[in-house]
Protein backbone atom coordinates (compact mmCIF):
# COMPACT_ATOMS: atom_id res chain seq x y z
CA UNK A 1 0.00 0.00 0.00
CA UNK A 2 2.62 2.75 -0.96
CA UNK A 3 0.38 5.51 -1.44
CA UNK A 4 -2.05 7.21 1.31
CA UNK A 5 -5.50 7.23 -0.21
CA UNK A 6 -7.44 8.97 2.57
CA UNK A 7 -6.52 12.98 3.20
CA UNK A 8 -3.95 13.00 1.10
CA UNK A 9 -4.29 12.36 -2.61
CA UNK A 10 -7.12 15.17 -3.57
CA UNK A 11 -8.50 16.16 -7.14
CA UNK A 12 -6.36 19.37 -8.27
CA UNK A 13 -9.71 21.60 -9.07
CA UNK A 14 -10.01 24.75 -7.19
CA UNK A 15 -12.70 24.88 -4.31
CA UNK A 16 -15.04 27.43 -3.87
CA UNK A 17 -14.55 27.60 -0.20
CA UNK A 18 -11.66 27.73 1.62
CA UNK A 19 -13.32 25.53 4.42
CA UNK A 20 -13.07 23.02 1.53
CA UNK A 21 -9.71 22.61 1.66
CA UNK A 22 -8.33 19.09 2.45
CA UNK A 23 -6.10 18.67 5.53
CA UNK A 24 -3.21 18.64 3.58
CA UNK A 25 -3.56 21.60 1.86
CA UNK A 26 -4.55 23.17 5.07
CA UNK A 27 -1.58 22.04 6.89
CA UNK A 28 0.59 22.97 4.28
CA UNK A 29 -0.79 26.38 3.72
CA UNK A 30 -0.09 27.10 7.79
CA UNK A 31 3.74 25.84 7.26
CA UNK A 32 4.06 28.14 4.57
CA UNK A 33 2.28 31.22 5.86
CA UNK A 34 4.78 30.82 8.82
CA UNK A 35 8.07 30.00 7.12
CA UNK A 36 6.93 32.58 4.72
CA UNK A 37 6.10 35.57 7.82
CA UNK A 38 8.98 34.86 9.18
CA UNK A 39 10.70 35.62 6.28
CA UNK A 40 12.66 32.44 5.08
CA UNK A 41 10.89 31.94 2.00
CA UNK A 42 10.31 34.66 -0.76
CA UNK A 43 6.99 33.93 -2.19
CA UNK A 44 8.31 34.98 -5.61
CA UNK A 45 11.00 32.31 -5.66
CA UNK A 46 8.29 29.65 -3.94
CA UNK A 47 6.68 30.26 -7.21
CA UNK A 48 9.75 30.04 -9.58
CA UNK A 49 10.83 26.82 -8.50
CA UNK A 50 6.87 25.19 -8.94
CA UNK A 51 6.70 27.25 -12.35
CA UNK A 52 10.40 25.82 -13.51
CA UNK A 53 9.27 22.24 -12.82
CA UNK A 54 6.12 22.04 -13.13
CA UNK A 55 6.46 23.59 -17.06
CA UNK A 56 10.04 24.01 -18.09
CA UNK A 57 12.16 20.93 -17.06
CA UNK A 58 10.20 17.70 -18.41
CA UNK A 59 11.77 14.43 -20.41
CA UNK A 60 11.49 16.85 -23.83
CA UNK A 61 14.97 18.02 -23.31
CA UNK A 62 16.72 14.38 -22.47
CA UNK A 63 14.62 13.74 -25.90
CA UNK A 64 16.98 15.83 -27.65
CA UNK A 65 20.25 14.67 -25.87
CA UNK A 66 19.16 11.11 -27.61
CA UNK A 67 18.17 12.20 -30.72
CA UNK A 68 21.48 14.36 -31.16
CA UNK A 69 23.70 11.69 -30.03
CA UNK A 70 21.17 9.39 -32.71
CA UNK A 71 22.25 11.78 -35.55
CA UNK A 72 25.97 13.05 -34.23
CA UNK A 73 28.03 10.40 -33.47
CA UNK A 74 31.07 12.40 -32.75
CA UNK A 75 28.14 13.76 -29.69
CA UNK A 76 27.30 10.15 -28.98
CA UNK A 77 30.76 9.83 -28.37
CA UNK A 78 31.10 12.43 -25.75
CA UNK A 79 27.63 12.05 -24.29
CA UNK A 80 28.97 8.54 -23.42
CA UNK A 81 32.76 9.29 -22.35
CA UNK A 82 31.82 12.24 -20.49
CA UNK A 83 27.88 13.11 -20.31
CA UNK A 84 27.56 16.58 -18.06
CA UNK A 85 29.53 18.99 -20.54
CA UNK A 86 27.64 17.01 -23.59
CA UNK A 87 24.45 18.13 -22.35
CA UNK A 88 25.79 21.21 -21.59
CA UNK A 89 26.30 21.39 -25.44
CA UNK A 90 22.81 21.95 -25.98
CA UNK A 91 21.79 23.45 -23.25
CA UNK A 92 20.32 20.79 -21.01
CA UNK A 93 21.84 20.47 -17.13
CA UNK A 94 21.35 22.27 -13.42
CA UNK A 95 19.87 20.59 -10.38
CA UNK A 96 19.70 16.67 -9.73
CA UNK A 97 21.95 16.68 -13.30
CA UNK A 98 25.25 17.91 -12.12
CA UNK A 99 27.05 14.54 -12.38
CA UNK A 100 25.48 12.51 -15.44
CA UNK A 101 26.10 9.16 -16.70
CA UNK A 102 24.76 7.77 -19.73
CA UNK A 103 24.67 4.41 -20.43
CA UNK A 104 23.83 3.35 -23.87
CA UNK A 105 21.64 -0.05 -24.92
CA UNK A 106 22.94 -2.25 -27.12
CA UNK A 107 21.55 -5.85 -28.73
CA UNK A 108 23.40 -7.36 -26.20
CA UNK A 109 22.62 -5.43 -22.89
CA UNK A 110 20.15 -3.18 -21.46
CA UNK A 111 20.43 -0.67 -19.06
CA UNK A 112 17.74 -0.17 -16.14
CA UNK A 113 17.86 2.60 -13.70
CA UNK A 114 16.58 2.74 -10.29
CA UNK A 115 16.91 4.94 -7.35
CA UNK A 116 16.57 2.15 -4.28
CA UNK A 117 17.12 4.64 -1.71
CA UNK A 118 14.95 7.58 -2.29
CA UNK A 119 14.28 9.23 -5.61
CA UNK A 120 17.49 9.88 -7.41
CA UNK A 121 16.65 10.30 -11.21
CA UNK A 122 17.77 13.01 -13.22
CA UNK A 123 15.44 15.68 -13.38
CA UNK A 124 17.36 17.67 -15.98
CA UNK A 125 16.32 15.31 -18.73
CA UNK A 126 13.28 13.52 -17.39
CA UNK A 127 11.76 16.21 -15.16
CA UNK A 128 10.34 15.33 -12.02
CA UNK A 129 9.80 11.70 -11.87
CA UNK A 130 6.54 10.32 -12.01
CA UNK A 131 5.20 8.50 -8.86
CA UNK A 132 5.90 5.09 -9.96
CA UNK A 133 9.32 5.93 -10.17
CA UNK A 134 10.29 6.40 -6.57
CA UNK A 135 7.07 4.08 -5.29
CA UNK A 136 8.20 0.70 -3.24
CA UNK A 137 7.15 -1.78 -5.75
CA UNK A 138 9.35 -0.42 -8.41
CA UNK A 139 12.41 0.73 -6.05
CA UNK A 140 11.92 -3.09 -4.64
CA UNK A 141 11.75 -5.27 -7.47
CA UNK A 142 13.99 -3.23 -10.09
CA UNK A 143 17.41 -4.58 -8.79
CA UNK A 144 16.60 -8.52 -8.00
CA UNK A 145 13.75 -9.21 -10.80
CA UNK A 146 14.70 -6.73 -13.46
CA UNK A 147 13.48 -8.96 -16.39
CA UNK A 148 10.52 -9.77 -15.02
CA UNK A 149 9.90 -5.71 -14.62
CA UNK A 150 10.82 -5.14 -18.32
CA UNK A 151 8.20 -7.68 -19.16
CA UNK A 152 5.67 -6.36 -17.15
CA UNK A 153 5.98 -2.94 -19.15
CA UNK A 154 6.00 -5.49 -22.53
CA UNK A 155 9.67 -4.97 -22.99
CA UNK A 156 10.82 -8.86 -23.89
CA UNK A 157 14.24 -8.86 -24.57
CA UNK A 158 15.79 -12.18 -26.01
CA UNK A 159 17.26 -13.97 -23.38
CA UNK A 160 20.86 -13.59 -24.58
CA UNK A 161 20.75 -10.12 -23.71
CA UNK A 162 22.06 -9.13 -20.51
CA UNK A 163 20.75 -6.42 -18.05
CA UNK A 164 22.66 -3.94 -16.10
CA UNK A 165 20.72 -2.49 -13.76
CA UNK A 166 22.20 0.75 -12.34
CA UNK A 167 20.91 2.01 -8.58
CA UNK A 168 21.51 5.69 -8.17
CA UNK A 169 23.39 5.88 -4.68
CA UNK A 170 25.04 8.86 -4.54
CA UNK A 171 24.75 12.11 -6.63
CA UNK A 172 25.48 10.76 -10.29
CA UNK A 173 22.30 10.58 -11.98
CA UNK A 174 21.82 8.06 -14.76
CA UNK A 175 19.98 7.94 -17.76
CA UNK A 176 19.70 5.43 -20.37
CA UNK A 177 20.43 6.06 -24.24
CA UNK A 178 18.47 3.91 -26.04
CA UNK A 179 19.08 2.40 -29.37
CA UNK A 180 17.33 4.37 -32.66
CA UNK A 181 14.74 2.26 -34.21
CA UNK A 182 14.63 0.74 -37.10
CA UNK A 183 12.52 2.28 -39.93
CA UNK A 184 13.84 5.78 -38.73
CA UNK A 185 16.83 6.71 -41.34
CA UNK A 186 14.64 9.47 -43.15
CA UNK A 187 14.01 11.38 -39.48
CA UNK A 188 15.03 14.73 -38.83
CA UNK A 189 16.30 15.42 -35.04
CA UNK A 190 13.08 16.86 -34.04
CA UNK A 191 11.26 13.67 -35.52
CA UNK A 192 13.88 11.46 -33.47
CA UNK A 193 13.46 13.39 -30.41
CA UNK A 194 9.41 13.07 -30.76
CA UNK A 195 9.93 9.17 -30.40
CA UNK A 196 12.00 9.70 -27.58
CA UNK A 197 9.89 8.38 -24.28
CA UNK A 198 10.64 9.17 -20.58
CA UNK A 199 10.71 5.67 -19.43
CA UNK A 200 13.11 4.51 -22.39
CA UNK A 201 15.32 6.78 -21.06
CA UNK A 202 15.33 4.57 -17.79
CA UNK A 203 15.33 1.54 -19.48
CA UNK A 204 11.93 0.60 -18.73
CA UNK A 205 10.40 1.06 -22.20
CA UNK A 206 12.37 1.55 -25.48
CA UNK A 207 11.15 4.64 -28.37
CA UNK A 208 8.45 4.38 -30.35
CA UNK A 209 8.31 2.70 -33.43
CA UNK A 210 8.06 5.53 -36.51
CA UNK A 211 4.56 5.88 -37.38
CA UNK A 212 3.12 4.80 -34.31
CA UNK A 213 0.81 7.13 -32.00
CA UNK A 214 2.26 9.41 -29.45
CA UNK B 1 19.85 3.26 8.76
CA UNK B 2 17.95 0.18 8.28
CA UNK B 3 14.68 2.29 7.36
CA UNK B 4 11.77 1.85 4.97
CA UNK B 5 13.65 3.43 2.51
CA UNK B 6 15.84 0.82 1.84
CA UNK B 7 13.84 -1.17 -0.60
CA UNK B 8 15.84 -3.29 -3.06
CA UNK B 9 14.87 -6.57 -2.99
CA UNK B 10 11.81 -6.29 -0.84
CA UNK B 11 9.21 -8.30 -1.82
CA UNK B 12 4.97 -8.25 -1.70
CA UNK B 13 4.56 -4.73 -2.90
CA UNK B 14 2.89 -5.94 -5.33
CA UNK B 15 2.73 -4.90 -9.65
CA UNK B 16 4.38 -1.23 -10.52
CA UNK B 17 1.22 0.86 -10.98
CA UNK B 18 1.94 3.20 -13.63
CA UNK B 19 -0.57 5.87 -13.93
CA UNK B 20 -1.42 7.22 -17.33
CA UNK B 21 -1.14 10.71 -18.07
CA UNK B 22 0.48 11.61 -14.49
CA UNK B 23 0.00 15.12 -13.93
CA UNK B 24 3.08 16.38 -12.28
CA UNK B 25 1.67 17.03 -8.44
CA UNK B 26 -1.63 15.29 -7.52
CA UNK B 27 -2.70 18.35 -5.54
CA UNK B 28 -2.07 21.70 -5.06
CA UNK B 29 -0.11 20.93 -1.33
CA UNK B 30 2.35 18.80 -3.09
CA UNK B 31 3.54 21.80 -5.58
CA UNK B 32 3.57 24.10 -2.52
CA UNK B 33 5.57 21.53 -0.41
CA UNK B 34 8.10 20.95 -3.26
CA UNK B 35 8.71 24.61 -3.42
CA UNK B 36 9.07 24.91 0.18
CA UNK B 37 11.47 22.00 0.53
CA UNK B 38 13.72 23.55 -2.10
CA UNK B 39 13.27 26.61 -0.62
CA UNK B 40 14.20 26.07 2.65
CA UNK B 41 17.10 23.61 1.45
CA UNK B 42 18.73 26.69 -0.30
CA UNK B 43 18.82 28.76 2.91
CA UNK B 44 21.54 26.33 3.84
CA UNK B 45 20.44 25.65 7.38
CA UNK B 46 20.50 22.09 6.51
CA UNK B 47 21.53 19.96 3.17
CA UNK B 48 20.30 17.17 1.22
CA UNK B 49 21.76 14.52 2.56
CA UNK B 50 20.03 15.63 5.84
CA UNK B 51 17.07 16.00 4.25
CA UNK B 52 17.45 12.47 2.73
CA UNK B 53 18.15 11.13 6.34
CA UNK B 54 14.98 13.08 8.18
CA UNK B 55 12.98 11.63 5.54
CA UNK B 56 13.88 8.48 5.92
CA UNK B 57 14.11 8.32 9.71
CA UNK B 58 10.67 7.98 9.82
CA UNK B 59 9.06 5.01 11.43
CA UNK B 60 8.72 2.39 8.37
CA UNK B 61 5.55 1.70 9.00
CA UNK B 62 4.42 5.53 7.81
CA UNK B 63 7.14 5.75 5.47
CA UNK B 64 5.68 3.13 3.87
CA UNK B 65 1.83 4.33 3.56
CA UNK B 66 2.92 7.99 3.04
CA UNK B 67 2.94 9.42 -0.52
CA UNK B 68 6.31 10.92 -1.32
CA UNK B 69 4.98 14.72 -1.01
CA UNK B 70 3.73 13.41 2.35
CA UNK B 71 7.14 12.00 3.32
CA UNK B 72 8.70 14.96 1.96
CA UNK B 73 6.58 17.36 4.25
CA UNK B 74 6.59 15.22 7.37
CA UNK B 75 10.65 15.66 6.88
CA UNK B 76 10.69 19.22 6.55
CA UNK B 77 8.39 20.10 9.76
CA UNK B 78 10.63 17.95 11.75
CA UNK B 79 13.55 19.81 10.35
CA UNK B 80 11.49 23.19 10.54
CA UNK B 81 11.07 22.68 14.51
CA UNK B 82 14.53 20.78 15.08
CA UNK B 83 16.23 23.61 13.97
CA UNK B 84 14.48 26.27 15.78
CA UNK B 85 12.86 28.29 12.84
CA UNK B 86 9.47 27.46 13.75
CA UNK B 87 7.47 26.13 17.02
CA UNK B 88 4.97 23.19 16.94
CA UNK B 89 2.22 26.27 18.04
CA UNK B 90 2.78 27.72 14.65
CA UNK B 91 2.73 25.24 12.60
CA UNK B 92 -0.12 24.25 13.95
CA UNK B 93 -2.71 27.31 13.15
CA UNK B 94 -0.53 28.84 11.02
CA UNK B 95 0.33 32.00 12.62
CA UNK B 96 3.75 33.37 13.72
CA UNK B 97 4.20 33.32 17.58
CA UNK B 98 7.77 33.32 18.09
CA UNK B 99 10.10 35.58 16.45
CA UNK B 100 12.55 34.67 13.21
CA UNK B 101 15.83 32.47 13.87
CA UNK B 102 18.66 33.95 11.53
CA UNK B 103 19.17 32.07 8.11
CA UNK B 104 22.41 31.94 6.04
CA UNK B 105 20.63 32.93 3.33
CA UNK B 106 17.17 33.44 1.73
CA UNK B 107 16.41 33.00 -1.77
CA UNK B 108 15.29 35.32 -4.06
CA UNK B 109 12.96 34.87 -6.78
CA UNK B 110 15.23 36.10 -9.76
CA UNK B 111 17.82 33.48 -8.57
CA UNK B 112 16.01 30.49 -8.76
CA UNK B 113 16.20 30.39 -12.63
CA UNK B 114 20.30 30.76 -12.71
CA UNK B 115 21.21 28.91 -9.85
CA UNK B 116 18.95 25.86 -10.88
CA UNK B 117 20.15 25.86 -13.99
CA UNK B 118 23.76 25.68 -13.29
CA UNK B 119 22.71 23.02 -10.01
CA UNK B 120 24.68 22.46 -7.11
CA UNK B 121 27.75 19.93 -7.49
CA UNK B 122 29.24 17.88 -4.85
CA UNK B 123 32.05 17.18 -6.02
CA UNK B 124 35.59 17.73 -4.19
CA UNK B 125 38.46 17.61 -4.21
CA UNK B 126 40.64 14.35 -2.09
CA UNK B 127 43.99 14.93 -1.22
CA UNK B 128 44.62 10.91 -0.23
CA UNK B 129 44.92 8.79 -3.96
CA UNK B 130 42.28 6.67 -4.33
CA UNK B 131 42.63 3.34 -2.56
CA UNK B 132 41.13 1.14 -5.41
CA UNK B 133 41.34 0.99 -9.12
CA UNK B 134 39.03 -0.07 -11.79
CA UNK B 135 38.94 -4.06 -12.31
CA UNK B 136 39.68 -4.33 -8.71
CA UNK B 137 37.64 -6.86 -6.42
CA UNK B 138 35.93 -5.55 -3.71
CA UNK B 139 33.56 -6.13 -0.90
CA UNK B 140 30.96 -4.22 0.39
CA UNK B 141 31.06 -3.68 4.56
CA UNK B 142 28.66 -5.36 6.58
CA UNK B 143 27.64 -2.08 8.52
CA UNK B 144 24.61 -0.89 9.94
CA UNK B 145 24.65 2.28 10.95
CA UNK B 146 22.04 4.05 13.15
CA UNK B 147 22.26 7.31 11.16
CA UNK B 148 22.18 7.90 6.95
CA UNK B 149 24.20 5.84 5.13
CA UNK B 150 23.51 5.25 1.17
CA UNK B 151 24.98 1.97 1.24
CA UNK B 152 22.07 -0.13 0.33
CA UNK B 153 21.47 -3.61 2.54
CA UNK B 154 21.22 -5.55 -0.39
CA UNK B 155 24.59 -5.07 -1.47
CA UNK B 156 26.85 -5.38 2.34
CA UNK B 157 29.03 -8.14 2.91
CA UNK B 158 28.85 -9.07 -1.07
CA UNK B 159 31.58 -8.97 -3.82
CA UNK B 160 31.81 -6.30 -6.17
CA UNK B 161 33.98 -5.19 -9.08
CA UNK B 162 34.92 -1.98 -9.29
CA UNK B 163 34.24 -0.70 -12.65
CA UNK B 164 34.56 3.48 -12.35
CA UNK B 165 36.62 5.97 -10.22
CA UNK B 166 34.44 9.46 -10.29
CA UNK B 167 36.52 11.54 -8.08
CA UNK B 168 36.22 12.81 -4.81
CA UNK B 169 32.32 13.62 -3.57
CA UNK B 170 30.68 14.51 -0.56
CA UNK B 171 30.33 12.16 2.13
CA UNK B 172 26.50 12.18 3.13
CA UNK B 173 27.03 9.96 6.46
CA UNK B 174 28.48 12.70 7.93
CA UNK B 175 27.22 15.80 5.79
CA UNK B 176 23.89 14.49 6.82
CA UNK B 177 24.32 15.24 10.34
CA UNK B 178 26.03 18.65 9.32
CA UNK B 179 29.10 17.41 10.87
CA UNK B 180 31.50 17.76 7.38
CA UNK B 181 31.65 17.17 3.90
CA UNK B 182 34.76 14.72 4.69
CA UNK B 183 34.90 14.47 1.07
CA UNK B 184 35.68 10.64 0.07
CA UNK B 185 36.77 8.95 -3.41
CA UNK B 186 33.51 7.38 -4.83
CA UNK B 187 33.57 4.55 -7.50
CA UNK B 188 30.83 2.38 -9.14
CA UNK B 189 31.08 -0.80 -7.91
CA UNK B 190 29.22 -3.89 -9.91
CA UNK B 191 27.74 -6.73 -8.75
CA UNK B 192 26.00 -10.02 -10.08
CA UNK B 193 22.80 -11.16 -9.60
CA UNK B 194 23.94 -14.58 -8.47
CA UNK B 195 26.27 -12.65 -5.86
CA UNK B 196 23.15 -10.71 -4.74
CA UNK B 197 20.46 -12.89 -4.71
CA UNK B 198 21.75 -16.69 -5.21
CA UNK B 199 21.38 -19.42 -7.18
CA UNK B 200 17.87 -18.33 -8.27
CA UNK B 201 18.71 -14.63 -9.63
CA UNK B 202 17.33 -13.94 -13.04
CA UNK B 203 20.44 -15.09 -15.41
CA UNK B 204 22.54 -12.58 -17.02
CA UNK B 205 22.14 -9.37 -14.87
CA UNK B 206 23.86 -7.26 -12.47
CA UNK B 207 23.70 -4.61 -10.61
CA UNK B 208 26.06 -1.22 -10.08
CA UNK B 209 25.83 1.18 -6.81
CA UNK B 210 27.84 3.93 -6.22
CA UNK B 211 29.80 3.77 -3.07
CA UNK B 212 32.32 5.54 -0.89
CA UNK B 213 35.65 4.05 -0.40
CA UNK B 214 34.87 3.59 3.43
CA UNK B 215 32.08 1.13 2.51
CA UNK B 216 34.52 -0.88 0.69
CA UNK B 217 37.93 -3.27 1.64
CA UNK B 218 39.69 -4.74 -0.71
CA UNK B 219 39.42 -8.75 -1.20
CA UNK B 220 42.86 -10.35 -1.50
Amino acid sequence: MPHDHHDEHHDDHPHPHGSELSPMDLRVRALESVLVEKGYVDPAALDALIETYETKVGPHNGARVVARAWVDPGFRERLLADATPAMREIGVGGRGGEHMVVAANTPDEHNLVVCTLCSCYPWPVLGLPPVWYKSPPYRARAVIEPRAVLAEFGVALPEATRIRVWDSTAELRYMVLPMRPAGTEGLDEAALAALVTRDSMIGTGLPRAPGASS
Amino acid sequence: MNGGQDLGGMQGFGPIAPEPNEPRFHAPWEKRVFGLAMAMGATGTWNLDASRAARESLPPGEYLTSSYYAIWLKALERQVKAHGLATADELATGTVSAPAAPVKRVLEGTEVAPLFARGFPSDRPVAAPARFAVGERVRALTINPPGHTRLPRYVRGRPGLVEAVHGGFIFPDTNARLAGEAPQWLYTVRFSGRDLWGEAAEPGHTVSVNAFESYLEPIP
